[in-house]
């Protein structure tokens, strides 16, 4: 009986590994991907490297104009993701289970934020370059419809986890609406909703990077007008810029964290 | 008796003292809570620093009423008037497919990476200081933004599914190594100390202990992953022309201005999304907490 329970589980994992080695070999061939090219990319990249892709004396004249750009890229970032979390704020109360008003609301916002959240921060962009053209407008509303999304789904999880007891406590002790929001639901769950603020100005850095290639602003537009006309060590210069940007936020909203939670 | 209203005097000038004391004390250092103190700096320097973001904003004389005007008519005809012109709606599931395939492939390569890199990652199965090493790694190579890994590998074997999953490696191997290790190193210290005392090399703890215990965690974590990626995908089709219906939506906006198509395309990766979402979400709630 045992051995029967060992053998089988046994030929389970043989048939799915199985399964899954021909379906990835599949995809392979279905996507043109090739393996060893992809391997073979990691030493030709890092020669390229160190050939050619690091910041020399000439790009370093670049500098402020590089840095002129990663403030509007990280500016981009912060405005949005602040702007984002209040509407996305209003949409987790409405929508959270635990203070919702009815739920005929907390189904409709639920919807709006999965719709702004679903649709990627590329297609947002590439909807809105019809009119806001190639303004800094453009990304910024792109990140905030997208961050807008995504924050009201993790604030939704932040509220849920206070729970039912203070709330029924406040209704019992005649606390209105009102109250058990700013009294019991925001102080008990401010610092993860903060948390999460955090995270989405640190991911948004990076996704206003990749929106700057698309529209033409901050940063990206600067590496990709660099890569393009091939001077790459102005590029990797802008490279060294943003992982010390990124490092720094980091620090800062780990440090801040560490306060808070 | 003169004892006792000696001990007596003594004890209520003790209290006394005591309470003012403490009075004093509370009067001269109110309360000082550092929780909500750094929650009010941040969101102040917050506040303060998106009004100023409002200011350096390259406008490009936008009028920005006209502009949400023509955004709000364009959104309408995208999204109740889409239709399909350059390609028909089989070619965009093709793209379609061939965006998952994307993100299927680079979900798998980095989490075999990140499954072995992990291990060494995790503070019960490794030292201290090959597991800062791997993490100091990591923090670097998710420090730079996906499109830009893409294109930085698309220069030595050029544009297209190779470059594009090579770069996707990079963060789905990041994310999942932090998740990874993570999930290492909730098992319990005693049974890795178990098998040690039965003379159990490195790799029978690692294949007879931490992978049964841990294995519906790295799957769940590997299918959270592999949703990213989609969206990854799309956006690296888009903006560095990987393929798949990225490059097709990219195509659709900033070369053919067909707003009708832009909607189309957006409703089939929306549909994709949601699907993925719901699934991951499914697992989420089944496999992690």
């Amino acid at each position: 009986m045992k051995l029967d329970y060992f053998s089988k589980k046994r030929w389970t994992g043989v048939i799915f590994l199985a399964v899954f080695i021909v379906l990835s070999i599949w995809v392979a061939s279905y996507t043109r991907f090739d393996l060893s090219r992809g391997l073979g990319s990691f030493v030709k990249a890092f020669n390229w490297t160190i050939s050619s892709f690091y910041p020399d004396s000439a790009s370093l004249v670049r500098l402020p104009a590089i840095l002129i750009k990663l403030r509007e890229t990280i500016f981009m970032a912060i405005a949005s993701t602040t702007i984002a979390s209040v509407f996305a704020l209003f949409f987790a109360l409405s929508g959270s289970k635990v203070t919702q008003v009815n739920s005929f609301l907390s189904i409709v916002s639920r919807g709006i934020a999965s719709f702004s959240r679903n649709i990627p921060v590329v297609a947002w962009a590439m909807i809105l370059l019809f009119s806001f053209g190639q303004s800094s407008l453009t990304g910024f509303l792109a990140l905030f419809v997208a961050t807008f999304g995504f924050l009201t789904r993790a604030f939704i999880e932040s509220i849920d986890e206070v729970g039912h007891e203070p709330v029924e406590a406040l209704k019992a002790s005649g606390g209105n609406y009102f109250h058990i929001v700013f009294q019991a639901v925001l102080p008990m769950s401010l610092s993860q909703i903060i948390s999460w603020i955090l995270y989405m100005i640190e991911t948004n850095i990076r996704s206003a990077t990749l929106l700057g290639i698309l529209t033409g602003t901050g940063i990206g537009f600067l590496f990709d007008l660099y890569y393009k006309t091939f001077n790459y060590h102005a590029a990797s210069l802008v490279v060294v810029v943003i992982v010390i940007a990124v490092f720094f936020i980091e620090f800062l909203s780990n440090y801040i964290r560490r306060l808070i939670l | 008796m003169q004892i006792q209203e000696s001990i007596y005097h003594l004890w209520i000038n003790s209290t006394k003292d005591k309470s003012v004391d403490l009075l004093a004390k509370y009067n001269e250092r109110k309360p000082f809570n550092k929780t909500s103190f750094a929650i009010k700096i941040t969101l102040i320097a917050l506040l303060i620093l998106t009004i100023y973001s409002f200011y350096t904003f390259d406008y490009k004389n936008l009028i920005i009423i006209d502009a949400v005007k023509d955004t709000l008519i364009n959104m309408r005809t995208m999204f109740f008037g889409a239709s399909l012109r350059n390609f028909t709606i089989l070619e965009g599931i093709r793209q379609v497919s061939f965006t998952l395939g994307i993100a299927f492939l680079a979900t798998l390569t980095g989490g075999i990476s990140a499954f072995f890199l992990g291990l060494l990652a995790a503070q019960n199965l490794s030292t201290k200081l090959v597991s800062n090493v791997v993490k100091g790694f990591v923090s670097f190579v998710r420090a730079v933004p996906t499109v830009l890994w893409v294109l930085i590998f698309a220069v030595s074997i050029g544009l297209g599914s190779t470059a594009a999953v090579v770069g996707l490696t990079f963060h789905s191997f990041g994310y999942l190594l932090k998740a990874f290790s993570e999930s290492f190193e909730e098992l319990d210290h005693g049974v890795i100390e178990a098998l040690t005392a039965c003379g159990a090399n490195w790799w029978q703890i690692v294949f007879q202990a931490v992978v049964p215990s841990s294995l519906s965690y790295l799957l769940a974590w590997t299918f959270i992953r592999f949703e990213i990626n989609f969206v990854e995908a799309v956006a690296v089709g888009a903006a560095a022309g990987a393929g798949g219906i990225g490059f097709e939506l990219f195509m659709a906006s900033a070369r053919y201005f067909n707003i009708r198509e832009v909607g189309a395309i957006t409703f089939l990766i929306l549909a994709v999304a949601i699907i993925l979402e719901l699934t991951s979400s499914r697992i989420k709630t089944k496999f992690i907490k």
